[in-house]
């Protein structure tokens, strides 16, 4: 019996979809079995990040109105052999075709065949929120350091810790600019953390690459040698339990020890 | 031999007294206060308003019974009820009053969108955050920082205040009275350990919360103490 995890974050273009992907694809990379939920419906790309958008034939509206059975409308990533696989949202149709207990449904029966189950959220707090959360166990929060994004997070945690089926969120701060971030141009890591007052699960800095290898339909997490494919990599290592500290934001040895300064309190 | 009277009417220093007995039946006082109160008011026609309290003893009356007894006496020409006193009150109205003076301890982060409403005094520990709202029909403590909405004696209570340990609020309300942040903070200074209330001129001062003691004495309920 694998586990739902949710990816969501009320505010829209923070990152989702770009963490679903390479969550899932990182997870898969440590040999765990993964099906990705794409909920958001009429407006899916999902599928166009992992570069499966031309092998779509059923879509999870087709799925859970009965027009097809699950494995059908799944579609499987070839790079992995048998354990990255993608359920895409309908185009055509709009939030409303699904409930939340048909999606409860759903995942429960994807459970029991995959070890983790992401579900990639629309942005807001209407029924595409309301669908993508039904089925989950866990949930991951995704910011970006903007106020507007933070106070987003904060009002989905709080949404999301009335959600009985649903473990305490875990934080996810995306698109990190570490310069603007020393100088306090920016909402530091810390400060976020401590507003939230949630466990935070990793940071990813901002990279170019990552938008360049979403346009080319393969996640970054695939590529060993960037920044941001370590940090969701860390992530799912963290998923599966190990500790891991957090990745250093500006290169340099000083980082370390100012860290440690930082720790006991010298400025 | 005359059985005992129903209704006894006595003279204090703050105006006249009625004593209803709470054993007889409600018809059978009513009549009595009635033939007592008619023997009794033509005597002193010129005399100002006379303020009577009356003291009902254990007897609950209604809303409606309360109304009936006032309009008797009111019948009387000088004599104006002030207050009717009862050693009795009903379940609903005494948990009311509990509720209204009670502290209620809260341990969570009030996030954005959520609104968390006591009837009394609300103790939170955690913090409000921006979008958050706190209302209390008493005061407001905060261990952790507010940074979102406080609305301290929501329901018309202008001695409440709202003490926070980081005192960041985007609105502070007391009462009707509305204060709100500056648009542009210039400064980063600490805003730690302090609290609000309304002042002699109708606005909502925040100073550090030692002065809290001398404005709010109320606020200490512990009698006695070293």
């Amino acid at each position: 019996m694998g586990q739902a995890i949710v990816v969501t974050s009320g505010k829209g273009g923070v990152g989702k979809t770009t963490t679903s992907a390479n969550i899932g694809t990182a997870l898969a990379l440590q040999g765990k079995r993964v099906c990705l939920v794409d909920t958001d419906i009429g407006l899916r790309n999902l599928d166009v990040v992992m570069g499966l958008e031309n092998r779509i034939i059923y879509d999870l509206v087709d799925v859970v109105e009965g027009r097809c059975k699950i494995h059908q409308a799944l579609v499987k990533d070839k790079r992995f052999d048998d354990l990255l696989y993608l359920l895409p949202a309908a185009q055509t149709s709009d939030k409303t075709a699904v409930q939340p207990e048909q999606m409860k449904t759903l995942i429960n029966n994807l459970k029991q065949d995959y070890d983790y189950i992401i579900i990639d959220c629309p942005a807001g707090i209407e029924q595409g929120y309301k669908n993508a959360v039904a089925g989950a166990d866990k949930a991951i929060v995704v910011t970006t350091p903007e106020v507007s994004a933070v106070r987003d997070a904060d009002r989905i945690i709080g949404l999301l810790e009335k959600e009985e089926n649903v473990e305490a969120p875990k934080l996810v701060i995306n698109r990190i600019r570490s310069h603007m971030m020393k100088n306090g141009d920016m909402l530091d890591v810390d400060e976020i953390t401590a507003h939230l007052s949630i466990d935070l699960i990793g940071i990813v800095a901002d990279d170019d690459e990552v938008i360049k290898a979403s346009n080319h339909g393969e996640p970054i997490a695939l590529n060993p040698n960037s920044k941001a494919s370590i940090a969701y990599r860390n992530i799912a290592r963290r998923i599966l339990g190990e500790s891991i500290p957090l990745q250093q934001l500006d290169d340099g040895d000083k980082g370390v020890f100012t860290k440690i300064k930082k720790f006991f309190g010298v400025k | 031999m005359k059985k005992t009277q129903n209704v006894l009417i006595k003279g204090t220093k703050d105006g006249l007294t009625l004593h209803l007995d709470d054993l007889c039946s409600y018809e059978e006082l009513k009549k009595e206060l009635d033939s007592k109160l008619t023997e009794n008011s033509l005597a002193n026609k010129d005399r100002p308003l006379i303020s009577v309290r009356v003291q009902v003893g254990n007897r609950y009356l209604t809303e409606e019974q309360q109304e009936e007894i006032k309009n008797l006496i009111r019948q009387k020409k000088n004599l104006v009820v002030e207050l009717i006193q009862s050693n009795v009150m009903t379940k609903e109205e005494a948990e009311l009053a509990i509720s209204a003076n009670e502290i209620v301890p809260v341990a969570r982060v009030i996030r954005s969108g959520q609104v968390l409403e006591t009837p009394g005094d609300l103790l939170l520990v955690g913090d409000v955050n921006p979008g958050g709202t706190v209302r209390a029909g008493g005061n407001i403590f905060i261990m952790g920082a507010l940074k979102g909405i406080a609305h301290a004696g929501c329901y018309g209570n202008s001695e409440a205040v709202v003490v926070a340990s980081v005192m960041n609020p985007s609105q502070i309300r007391i009462s009707h009275c509305i204060n709100r942040a500056p648009d542009y903070t210039t400064d980063k200074e600490k805003r730690e350990m302090e609290c609000a209330y309304i002042d002699e001129t109708d606005h909502i001062i925040i100073d550090r919360l030692q002065v809290l003691s001398q404005l709010r004495p109320n606020l200490t309920k512990l009698e006695g103490g070293r």
